[in-house]
């Protein structure tokens, strides 16, 4: 496969990828934390209040970045997915592994503030509406993906299992996406698309951006970490883990 | 590709189009069930059951609140884009974001003279983020 760069192919395997990330997730979490500082002491102090909402339209710079990121692992999954049914890849099952956890805590934080936005505007914490039925069923989608590991107990059967429920799963995500517009929901539609309107007002768009930046470079670090975790755990009868560990423990 | 990887990607892809159109097929025919709210021509033209618990939507018609002179009871109208209308009768708080012009959602029963009786009162704010200083500069601020 030429179209694959030779890096990439290194990080494929297990050992050189547990070598090779190890200085980088330092800096993918001081990166993300200081970004979402910054973003978040901007959103929540620095910018006016809405027309309307008042105040409590800052939680935006929290619901928002959590539930784009919360959509987008859960295709990074699917594709996993792909990668490890096709070409086998040890990785991709343990990226897998990895990242359910985290997308399944970020879409519970999207849920519950959406919740705590909700109260204050709509006059309601709940409703079961599109848009928050199915963000409800990607959080159960991840839970299954968490379950699923541990109670089968061969992995390369769980690891196909888990490929097979992230990809029929993906199909959630364009349903979250589009809910907004093919439904009637109490929910608003999209502000921001992608080739399209933004109707987020110039002043309140730089600390969303640096939001949703951050939290994707500061998971990714978290993923990064709980991958290496992974690694360790399942090559713990590899030659070159043991030489690892006893390196480290002189 | 080899063969054997090129059957497995098509297995997939097949496994992937096939669930994606069962699931969009379904939730379309769906759609009376998944969409949360009726709409004001929908309430009007009576495609809605009398004196059964629904929710209805639309936006509140400037100039058509009105308070009772004494208690928590409100009357307004509901309208859309085209200018149907149908009146709600409502007792209680209403959400902070509730304001003419403004979405809303009501849930409660329609009686036979078309009136809505809400039980429950919700805010729908649109997807718009403007700063208080540019309020009434722009278009779509006072529709």
């Amino acid at each position: 496969m030429k179209f694959v760069p030779s890096w990439l192919n290194r990080l494929a395997s297990p050992q050189h990828f547990f070598i090779d990330i190890k200085p980088w997730i330092m800096w993918l979490y001081v990166l993300g934390t200081i970004g979402l500082l910054v973003g978040s002491v901007w959103g929540l102090a620095f910018v006016p209040p809405e027309r309307y909402q008042g105040d409590s339209f800052r939680i935006l710079y929290v619901h928002a970045p959590i539930a784009h990121l919360a959509q987008l692992i859960y295709i990074s999954i699917a594709i996993a997915g792909v990668v490890h049914l096709v070409w086998k890849l040890k990785m991709a099952d343990v990226y897998m592994s990895a990242a359910a956890p985290v997308g399944c805590w970020l879409t519970a934080l999207a849920l519950v503030s959406g919740m705590i936005w909700g109260m204050p505007t709509w006059g309601t914490a709940w409703v079961w509406d599109a848009r928050i039925v199915s963000t409800l069923i990607l959080f159960f989608l991840y839970f299954g993906l968490i379950v699923l590991r541990r109670v089968i107990p061969n992995p390369a059967r769980a690891a196909t299992a888990l490929s097979i429920l992230a990809i029929v799963g993906a199909i959630n995500v364009p349903i979250i996406k589009f809910s907004v517009e093919w439904f009637n929901t109490l929910h608003q539609p999209a502000s921001i698309e992608l080739f399209g309107d933004v109707s987020i007002d110039r002043v309140f768009l730089v600390p969303l951006f640096i939001n949703i930046a951050s939290i994707s470079v500061l998971s990714a670090g978290i993923i990064l970490a709980y991958m290496r975790y992974l690694v360790v755990e399942r090559n713990a009868s590899m030659t070159w883990i043991q030489e690892w560990s006893r390196g480290k423990n002189q | 590709m080899k063969s054997h990887r090129r059957r497995r990607l098509t297995i997939i892809i097949f496994l992937f189009v096939g669930s994606l159109t069962t699931v969009l097929i379904s939730i379309f025919a769906l759609q009376n069930y998944i969409d949360h709210f009726y709409l004001p021509d929908q309430i009007v033209n009576g495609e809605v059951p009398l004196e059964r618990k629904i929710r209805a939507g639309g936006m509140v018609k400037p100039g058509s609140v009105i308070h009772d002179s004494t208690g928590l009871g409100v009357q307004f109208d509901i309208t859309d884009l085209n200018d149907v209308t149908f009146r709600v009768h409502y007792e209680g708080i209403l959400p902070p974001l509730f304001r003419e012009g403004q979405g809303t959602i009501v849930a409660g029963t329609l009686s036979e003279d078309g009136v809505f009786s809400a039980r429950r009162v919700f805010a729908k704010h649109d997807e718009e983020y403007v700063p208080p200083e540019l309020k009434g500069m722009q278009e779509h601020d006072d529709p």
